[in-house]
């Protein structure tokens, strides 16, 4: 195990107005990680997620990418801190205006400097990713719920970060298109050593992918289990845990 | 023999605008970043005339743009026989990677020279295997759909005008069915939506409507006077005020301030729940959605536009007198018994009238495009804005037609 974790969260304190939705969350991810979060509906998974990657400020604490602060107000830092993750958006948040090509384009051609036909190449070669080779022209509003995930999925890809977050990637997606989606995030996992945090809920991604599953709790508004998500299944102290990974319904 | 012929260099020069930042990471890089040097390149020949390039250390988007600019000035100096890179030092290789080989590939098979890849390890191979870098057909750069032929592109003008009329009719007609329902069973008229929509429309316009019209009194009063004065015809200033507003400027102003603040949210906030298939959920629902988003839109800007209309008047009023008190030094009870003297009860029910009209032209106008709001953010933007000219056009039309009516009726 390294020593110096690629995300770091401390002491994090989120809050809306006078309503704590996050209370002092410690919570560390090692390099090459896959962290899946998890919890019920409204524990503020996303609202964690938010924090962690920069688009919601926190009452309290700091989170660090890769040792830069993105918590921090200084503009360099934050933007050290910004270009090395890419973000998954649950609703895929692809530019209406543009056609694939361009969406995915765009951060490589800002960030890169390649030259046009260079850019093409990779472009084509995300969205070949992603099976989506063929679309280069369409735009988001032309193509199903599902090829818009896989887009997103390229866009955030395209500047190969170290640290890639995903905000429910295969929900609403067919069995397979999700199975297919976790067997990619794998392979980039291995390939480039990318280190993940997905949020979900699909329980057979995550006993597939992940290593180790983050349980949040609406009620402590903390992390109240981390461990592999075969061993909380099994030997979670916590009933509520142990009846969240085994799909059983609370009891009436 | 290989005969060295290029110093070997760090690349530094990284793509303008990022330096900042590069140089800010750099400061605070760790251990793990000493163990992957950021990308280096030499360029050898063989004695053969062949160039050999052998890339080191990391090669990712921060250095691609930079490595493969050098090497290719570099072998354009050298119009060699062939050119093999040597990926063997490589710490890190990805896709950015695989394009410079790429782009390499593609320039030396240009002009007609061999390309080859030595001694890639297990991960570059994957990267090359995954997109099939033997066989990949290089191409052009993502071709934009053609222009179509001017005659297609008429024709379809055409056809999609036809369209658009054919729904403008469709929707006033189901408009008018709307308003005979609600007329019909007044408990349909969703009616806190319809005073929610009277404060937006009336009284939060009503500062800005108020201030303008103040104003343009004031402007109004101001020039005339200066017409006016060496004529000794002071008072008048007053009749030309009050006339000029309560029947013609006070419903224009007026409905055009509305068509710019609601008009154009009217159209943003239908085009949003149209995007966003609310209005879908709506209709699945049963509900008739132009009696549950337009009427009680068109009712509350047909209640509120002619006060807002009175107001403006009243302001303007006030404007002119604020001139002909200070500057033409008239008595307020002069202006004010002079104005009450020019208008009619029938001008000021006749503008009253006309900036209703204007109010249901707005309005459905702005609901309209709301309604045929597609795509996305833009289609949002477009309704807006068509909704907001499509307005301030009507307005002027039929403000001419009132004209016209008004000079054969009297």
């Amino acid at each position: 195990m390294e020593k110096n974790p690629v995300i770091q969260v401390k002491n994090l304190v989120v809050r809306y107005g006078d309503k704590v939705i996050l209370d002092h969350i410690n919570f560390n991810v090692f390099k090459g990680e896959i962290v899946a979060v998890l919890g019920a509906s409204g524990c503020g998974k996303t609202t964690f997620l938010r924090h962690i990657v920069g688009l919601g400020k926190p009452f309290s604490g700091n989170v660090f990418i890769d040792g830069d602060e993105i918590t921090s107000d200084n503009e360099d830092t934050f933007r050290s801190a910004i270009r090395k993750i890419g973000i998954l958006f649950q609703g895929g948040a692809l530019f209406g205006s543009m056609t694939l090509a361009e969406n995915v384009a765009l951060p490589i051609t800002e960030y890169s400097g390649l030259p046009k036909n260079a850019v093409a190449h990779l472009v084509r070669m995300k969205l070949d990713l992603v099976n989506l080779a063929g679309f280069e022209n369409h735009l988001p509003s032309e193509i199903s719920g599902g090829m818009k995930k896989r887009a997103a999925l390229a866009r955030a890809l395209a500047l190969n970060p170290k640290i890639l977050f995903l905000d429910e990637p295969s929900a609403g997606l067919d069995p397979i298109i999700s199975a297919e989606i976790d067997e990619l995030i794998l392979s980039i996992n291995q390939r480039i050593g990318t280190t993940i945090v997905m949020v979900t809920h699909e329980l057979e991604s995550i006993f597939r992918v992940a290593r180790r599953a983050v349980m949040l709790d609406g009620n402590i508004k903390n992390i109240i289990a981390d461990g592999a998500p075969e061993f909380l299944k099994n030997h979670s102290p916590n009933p509520f845990v142990k009846q969240f990974f085994n799909r059983e319904a609370r009891i009436v | 023999m290989h005969t060295r012929f290029f110093i070997r260099r760090i690349l530094r020069a990284f793509p303008s605008g990022m330096e900042k930042q590069v140089r800010c990471k750099r400061f605070g890089e760790g251990m793990e970043k000493s163990s992957f040097p950021t990308g280096l390149y030499e360029i050898s020949e063989t004695d053969n005339g062949s160039i050999v390039v052998r890339l080191t250390g990391k090669i990712d988007v921060e250095n691609s743009a930079s490595i493969l600019q050098a090497i290719l000035t570099a072998i354009t100096m050298k119009p060699s026989n062939s050119l093999s890179v040597d990926l063997k030092d490589v710490s890190y290789f990805d896709d950015f990677g695989a394009v410079i080989l790429l782009e390499l590939k593609d320039f030396v098979t240009k002009r007609g020279s061999g390309f080859s890849v030595m001694n890639n390890s297990i991960r570059a191979d994957e990267v090359l295997s995954k997109i099939n870098f033997d066989s990949y057909q290089t191409f052009a750069a993502t071709q934009k759909k053609k222009e179509p032929h001017f005659l297609v592109h008429f024709g379809e003008t055409v056809l999609n005008g036809a369209a658009n009329v054919r729904h403008m009719l469709s929707f006033i007609g189901s408009m008018i069915l709307a308003l005979v329902h609600v007329c019909a069973h007044p408990k349909s008229l969703r009616i806190d939506d319809t005073i929610s929509c009277m404060e937006k429309t009336g009284v939060e316009a009503l500062p800005i409507v108020a201030m303008i019209s103040f104003l343009l009194g004031f402007i109004m009063a101001f020039m005339s006077s200066i017409q006016l004065q060496p004529f000794g015809a002071n008072i008048y200033v007053a009749s030309l005020v009050a006339l000029a507003m309560v029947s013609e400027l006070g419903p224009i102003m007026t409905a055009i301030i509305v068509a710019g603040r609601s008009g154009s949210a009217f159209a943003a906030e239908i085009g949003t729940m149209k995007i966003s298939e609310e209005i879908d959920a709506l209709y699945a629902m049963g509900f008739d959605t132009t009696v549950f988003l337009a009427v009680p839109r068109i009712v509350a800007s047909m209640i509120v536009v002619p006060l807002l209309t009175l107001f403006s008047n009243l302001f303007a009023i006030t404007g002119g007198l604020a001139i002909g008190v200070f500057i033409l030094g008239l008595t307020p009870g002069a202006y004010i018994s002079q104005t009450i003297e020019t208008i009619t009860l029938f001008e000021v029910v006749w503008g009253m009238l006309k900036s209703a009209v204007f109010a249901v032209l707005i309005s459905w106008i702005a609901c309209f495009r709301g309604f045929q709001t597609k795509g996305g953010a833009i289609g949002v933007g477009n309704s807006a804005t068509s909704a907001v000219v499509s307005s301030i056009f009507l307005i002027i039309l039929f403000d001419s037609i009132f004209a016209v009516v008004r000079s054969y009726w009297r």
